[in-house]
């Protein structure tokens, strides 16, 4: 089966159950929005998809990416993307340097300059190369975020409330050009957030976790606030 | 034994995750290994067994050598009396500086001096602010003849005394920053501005609320560089050769006179006197315990009953000429011994020389340019290894998931609450056994004890606050651990890690006994030929190998801050905050 798929994933910290069961399959290109409040574990259930889990977490089932089981492999070797609500550029490197980290190494001479150039003008930063990362706005930052983890060439996209920081009306840019990025490149995309407004632009299934670690399935776009338990 | 085993499973286990697994378990071996092994051949002598040189039966003989040396009471009562009041004056200072200047612009002009006040040798300090108090010093001569009438140097031991004053000074001027620097990174730790708040807003005096709200969380956090001063006031044997008294001298420098004598049979009074010196430490550490639990019941009382403390105007003054009394009459000493090195002909009561000339630093060129070199190969693989096997185990942290221990804590000061004679005997003993005595890897090895506590202790806060997040992002990008340790990492940590090597340079190069024993008197450091100089009459000779001591750890010290503004100058990101 392509796309991702989550089977039977269960979350504790020590002897607590934080989430699950939890089945879930992203086909390509769709989207699909889990949203719960904060500490529910959602940002957990990430880490553990790309294989970043904190060593203080147990955790059990099945990760696949097209059909293929990558539970065990580490992370750098499961080629799942991830985004944060901080861009997490690297400080040291240059624009075109941390996009340059991103692109796999099988990628040589010409064509990794020409790859960056395209990113580049893809994220309208043409000529931002050289630039230091500090020194552009957040929504500039946030865009040479994603192309960097498109450049890795991943088989999936996760993000995790990866809108919460920029302003308010960078925000529905800012969705639109990662979604359709990745719908352009058939990714199958998991989205945690607690803002609707996100589930709604995404425009595919929404799942709410519930109390107890639990998840209903939702309407796009429904009835968001009645899922937050008391 | 534990550490063959390890060998064979590092042998036998090639995949590379497995040597960084062991790096916590290889640097405790390579660390506390040759002190414990050190501290075992160093107590068989004192019992009279080294069979090299004829001790061939346990007996007490040496003991009794030791009680009934010449003095031994009065050495016995300097050693404990210099100890203690060097290190309750020490921490008297910065506790009072801290408590009256948290709140003023004074507290960040200290931290900034700090660093090159650390960074400056012992010994070099010792011998600046003998030439600062001795009969003939520079204070003398200031006030002479105007003030005093003294045409000739007056007949006064202002150095050397028999009580140890001197001695107490000079290293309460080298306690007192290292003391300070370890209270601010506490401060940070516990979070004091918000603990100042509430005891502002509750009406405590800035002081008061110091002492009541964030001393009391403060104190646990130094409690170990506390001890660590203690030990090593108790034990120092470098600035008691230059400022402590000719006869009956501390404990440490009878143990040395010993061991450097002729006489090889001196070598089994002399591992006794060590022995007991081990002992004191641990002693007076425990006393010092004993007396922190009564301080602290009854500042509890005093806590609870709720007083708010005055204006402080008094104390704030008290503090702050506290501190700058310390920085200038360390700063003075530096000046004192340029001044020297530099010196044509001075008589006594005359302020400055009569001309300058470089007569001195010509004449000594040629060996100083050898001890510069040797102090500089020793001190930068010295502080590359600690560094490395730092960088390893934090690393190992990160990955596997340890959680260090309080005791992981207590072993990596070991070296620094021992004191030094007690087990470099004995390791010079198994250095000579292997064959190694005498060898710059020997006096690396050994200076490495004490580098790698400096060097770790300053490394860890910055790596394990470092966002965790960057790595996890680089490994979702496919960096691989090793790729994500070299390229993103290390050049995210570059400033602490050049921070960390030019502490460790600097505790390298100030380092007397270890390079002394281990180097079997064969490699001459900027130091060792500084600390010998000292008992001769030469001033401008000592003056300038002092001076060359104290700067070349402040060179390396330049280097590693201007180096990092320089690498990030276009990264903003990376800037000071």
């Amino acid at each position: 089966m392509s796309g991702l798929a989550i089977r039977n994933a269960r979350l504790g910290i020590g002897q607590r159950s934080l989430l699950g069961p939890l089945d879930l399959a992203v086909p390509q290109g769709e989207i699909v929005t889990l949203m719960g409040p904060s500490g529910s574990g959602k940002s957990s259930l990430l880490a553990w998809v790309c294989g970043t889990l904190d060593a203080c977490f147990t955790a059990s089932g099945a990760v696949a990416v097209d059909g293929t089981d990558v539970t065990a492999l580490p992370a750098h070797r499961r080629r799942i993307g991830i985004l944060f609500q901080d861009d997490l550029l690297f400080p040291h490197l240059s624009v075109g340097g941390n996009l340059a980290f991103g692109l796999p190494p099988s990628v040589r001479g010409a064509e990794r300059q020409a790859r960056i150039e395209r990113a580049l003008a893809d994220a309208e930063l043409d000529g931002f190369a050289n630039r230091d990362p500090a020194t552009l706005s957040g929504g500039q930052r946030a865009r040479v975020a994603l192309m960097r983890t498109l450049l890795a060439e991943p088989r999936a996209l996760l993000l995790d409330e990866p809108f919460g920081r920029l302003d308010v009306g960078l925000r529905e840019r800012m969705r639109r050009f990662v979604f359709d990025r990745a719908r352009r490149l058939g990714l199958p995309v998991l989205m945690v957030t607690h803002d609707p407004e996100d589930a709604a632009s995404a425009g595919g299934a929404v799942l709410h976790l519930v109390a107890g670690g639990s998840v209903r399935r939702g309407e796009p776009g429904g009835e968001a606030a009645d899922a937050l338990p008391a | 034994m534990g550490a063959s085993g390890l060998a064979l499973r590092l042998l036998v286990a090639p995949r590379p995750g497995a040597l960084l697994r062991a790096a916590p378990t290889l640097t405790l071996v390579l660390f506390l290994g040759p002190i414990a092994a050190g501290l075992a051949g160093t107590a068989l002598p004192a019992f009279g067994f080294l069979p090299a040189i004829g001790g061939e039966r346990l007996s007490l003989a040496p003991w009794a050598a030791l009680l009934q040396a010449p003095g031994f009471a009065a050495s016995l009562q300097l050693t404990l009396t210099s100890g203690f009041a060097a290190t309750a004056l020490s921490l008297g200072i910065v506790v009072l500086f801290c408590a009256a200047c948290h709140d003023t612009a004074l507290f960040r002009l200290a931290q900034a001096t700090l660093a090159p006040m650390l960074a400056t040798p012992h010994a070099a300090i010792a011998i600046g602010f003998a030439f600062l108090a001795a009969p003939s010093g520079m204070v003398a001569r200031l006030l002479s003849p105007w003030a005093t009438g003294w045409t000739r140097p007056p007949d006064l031991a202002t150095v050397n005394d028999s009580a140890g004053i001197a001695l107490v000074a000079g290293l309460v001027l080298k306690e007192v920053p290292y003391l300070l620097l370890a209270t601010l990174t506490a401060l940070n730790q516990v979070r004091a501005p918000a603990l100042m708040r509430a005891a502002r807003s509750l009406g405590y005096s800035p002081a008061a609320g110091w002492m009541k709200a964030v001393f009391p969380v403060v104190y646990p956090q130094i409690r170990l560089p506390v001890y660590a001063v203690l030990a090593f006031s108790l034990s120092v044997v470098d600035v008691a050769i230059v400022l402590g008294p000719g006869t009956s001298p501390t404990l440490g420098v009878l143990a040395m006179r010993w061991f450097s004598d002729r006489d090889l049979a001196l070598w089994f009074p002399a591992s006794a006197a060590s022995l007991l010196l081990a002992v004191l430490v641990s002693l007076a550490i425990a006393l010092w315990r004993m007396g922190e639990a009564i301080l602290s019941r009854l500042g509890r009382r005093w806590i609870e009953a709720g007083g708010r403390g005055g204006g402080g105007g008094a104390l704030r003054l008290a503090g702050a000429g506290a501190l700058a009394a310390v920085a200038t009459l360390s700063l003075a000493a530096l000046l004192v011994l340029l001044l020297w090195s530099a010196a044509g002909p001075w008589r006594f009561p005359h302020a400055l020389p009569s001309s300058l000339t470089l007569e001195t630093w010509r004449a000594q060129a040629g060996r100083l340019a050898e001890a510069f070199r040797a102090t500089a190969t020793i001190g930068a693989l010295a502080s590359c290894g600690a560094v490395a096997l730092a960088l390893l185990c934090l690393e190992a942290e990160h990955r596997f998931g340890i959680e260090p221990s309080a005791r992981a804590l207590w072993l990596l000061y070991a070296p620094l609450l021992l004191p030094q004679l007690a087990f470099l005997f004995g390791l010079q003993v198994l250095f000579v056994r292997a064959g190694v005595d005498g060898t710059v890897a020997a006096v690396v090895w050994a200076h490495l004890l004490f580098v790698l506590p400096y060097v770790f202790l300053s490394l860890a806060d910055p790596w394990r606050a470092m966002d965790r997040r960057l790595a996890r992002s680089a490994a979702a990008l496919g960096a691989g651990p090793w790729r994500t340790f070299f390229t993103v990492k290390l050049p995210v940590m570059l400033r602490p890690i050049l921070a960390a090597s030019a502490i460790g340079f600097a505790v390298s190069a100030g380092q007397y006994l270890p390079t002394l024993f281990a180097g079997a008197g064969r490699i001459t450091t900027l130091t060792t030929e500084a600390v010998t100089l000292s008992g001769g009459s030469d001033r401008r000779v000592i003056a300038a190998w002092a001076l060359a001591q104290a700067l070349l750890p402040l060179l390396v010290y330049a280097v590693a801050t201007a180096a990092p503004p320089f690498a990030w100058r276009n990264r903003r990101g990376l800037a000071v905050a």
